[in-house]
């Protein structure tokens, strides 16, 4: 293998642009890894994780262009790198032609539409909060998609926000459906009477989802991005829109959603439930909610159970009506499991989860540990179980494709699904793997079409396991509804024709997977 | 008046950055008006700090 850099100083694209460069890269015969980014701190660290930073990119900084070819002879690294330089130029020529007639700023898109009333703001991080000062300074809402935003930044234009009566969603944040639109990558769910307050992405994706599958609606669904939570930010947004909901009309029951928050935050949210008139449901993926509760409100076990008690009150229907159905579900989950389990040879007994949702991510690590112990992951709940390369997964493993680390050069994995196809084949070559456990998320922003990416790689991954004598199970959950572009009954027709056990939610998909393994280890 | 009658208007929207944001709210039938935005001085930090001093 040969590894090419080349530093260009002094080009700017944008992250899309270099996303979409990098992945026709990649696509060529020969090429093994590839990336285009922008030499930042960050970047140049994860190129170095990748095996990818070579001594031409030595000194770069956030304004110098890096191309790094990793391919089978010299010969070709040389030329894909020079073909990365000709779909940059050739790019630029063309948002230069299509942006002509466009603004150039927000102060022009106001001045175009003078009633504007929100900014979506996915500009590096590093001008992120430039512009989103601009924004609140001018009266405008402003969700915030780009991270890398500092957090005395955030905190700064939060208050500023809650001073001018104005939203700060973000940084980070990835979805958030306002007044009926979804921003960013956000799921179509019909209007009705449940808010959502989320410091949790696909937190929130999930919950509505669930919401709008159960016949329920949606009223507002406020993203806050995940520091918001943390003592740090003190839950300024969380606490404003949990007010904004509280007072809004046409909201009857609110939905908070939350990787833990932190104690402070647990108070003051605990205190602004025990003002509010109105139903409250609360999940704390990995926390503890006693104090919410305490509150008043009703908490969930998982992302799924806090969409079903909300659309129950929002109904004015008994909260723990959907709990017999779930332990119908449960059952025939576990007969499921056992059909699979039944087909398997000796020595699988492993689970490998491979997420492109974060939150989901975590779910599934959560039951995990309740069930079958802790599992190996980049990002583990017990330290002790960190995956010490995350390339290379062991025993049980779950890993959020969408981290960091994985993303260098490449689009999220939601958008691109090469990544995920390849860990999928993979992972189906170990012999110990019983089940791989996979996440699509549908909705706005995703991929246009996720069963016809994955199904091939599902088949191939059965196929090549099958020719070993192993029976692999292939558990894929579907975070979406049938408003969404994707159109959820296709993609699970498409999953379900590759052989994928296709399941409602992450919380349905997991505990098919746990169940086998548990199966699968015996004496249970 | 609670989020200066956000949830009483209709949404329309700036989108600075990916433009397949705004195309998706245009699909989902909203109104959304994309910025062509470059970041200021070409991204160069000197020049920006620079523009800053001058308060410009």
């Amino acid at each position: 293998m040969f590894v090419i850099g080349i530093k260009k100083s002094g080009e700017y694209y944008d992250s899309v642009t270099l996303m979409l460069a990098s992945r026709d890269l990649l696509e060529t015969e020969g090429v093994d890894d590839a990336a285009i980014v922008m030499g930042t701190e960050e970047n140049l660290q994860l190129l170095k994780g990748s095996g990818l930073l070579t001594e031409e990119m030595s000194g770069a900084g956030d304004t110098d262009l890096l191309i790094a070819v990793k391919a089978a002879d010299e010969k070709l690294a040389r030329e894909t790198a020079g073909r990365a330089e000709e779909i940059l130029r050739e790019s630029k020529r063309k948002r230069a032609e299509a942006g002509a007639h466009l603004p150039r700023s927000l102060e022009g898109a106001v001045k175009m539409m003078p009633d504007a009333n929100l900014v979506v703001i996915s500009v590096a991080g590093r001008w992120a909060g430039d512009v989103a000062r601009d924004a609140l300074k001018r009266g405008l809402h402003v969700m915030l998609f780009s991270d890398n935003v500092p957090i005395e930044t955030e905190k700064e234009l939060k208050e500023l926000g809650r001073e001018k009566g104005l939203l700060v969603m973000g940084p980070d944040c990835g979805t958030a459906i306002i007044n009926g639109a979804p921003l960013c990558f956000a799921n179509v769910v019909e209007r009705g009477e449940i808010g959502i307050v989320a410091a949790s992405g696909t937190g929130l994706q999930e919950v509505s989802s669930v919401i709008g599958n159960r016949g329920g609606g949606i009223s507002q669904a406020i993203g806050t991005g995940g520091r918001d939570v943390k003592d740090s930010i003190g839950g300024i947004m969380f606490l404003e829109g949990i007010k904004a909901l509280a007072a809004d009309e046409k909201t009857r029951v609110i939905v908070l959603v939350s990787k833990p928050p932190d104690a402070g935050v647990i108070d003051k949210t605990a205190a602004a439930i025990k003002e509010i008139d109105k139903p409250v449901v609360a999940i704390l993926i990995g926390g503890d909610p006693v104090v919410l509760k305490e509150a008043g409100a009703h908490p969930a076990d998982d992302l799924e159970q806090a969409g079903l008690i909300a659309v129950a009150l929002a109904r004015g229907e008994d909260p723990d009506g959907f709990r017999e159905e779930l332990s119908r579900r449960a059952e025939e989950i576990r007969k499921t499991a056992k059909a699979e389990a039944t087909k398997m040879k000796d020595g699988q007994v492993h689970l490998r989860g491979l997420f492109s949702g974060g939150t989901l991510c975590d779910e599934t690590q959560l039951l995990c540990r309740e069930t079958i112990g802790p599992v190996y992951s980049p990002a583990p709940i017990d330290p002790a179980y960190k995956l010490d390369d995350i390339w290379k997964s062991r025993e049980n493993t779950v890993v959020d494709l969408g981290e960091d680390e994985f993303t260098v050069g490449r689009p999220h994995p939601m958008i691109d699904f090469s990544l995920r196809k390849k860990r999928i084949v993979e992972e189906a070559a170990d012999p110990s793997v019983a089940v791989i456990l996979l996440d699509v998320v549908l909705g706005y922003g995703s991929h246009p079409s996720p069963g016809e990416e994955l199904a091939p790689a599902i088949a191939e991954a059965r196929k090549r396991a099958a020719k070993e004598g192993r029976h692999l199970t292939v558990a894929c959950s579907i975070t979406g509804t049938a408003l969404d572009p994707q159109d959820r009954e296709k993609v699970n027709r498409e999953l379900a024709e590759a052989g994928a056990v296709v399941m409602p939610t992450n919380a349905a998909a997991s505990l098919l997977a746990v169940e086998i393994v548990k199966i699968r280890r015996g004496g249970e | 008046m609670i989020l200066n009658g956000l949830f009483e208007q209709e949404l329309k929207v700036v989108n600075i950055g990916l433009d397949s944001f705004q195309q998706a709210l245009e699909q989902a039938g909203f109104t959304a008006v994309q910025v062509n935005w470059s970041p200021p001085a070409g991204g160069d930090e000197d020049v920006m700090a620079a523009l800053k001093k001058l308060g410009l």
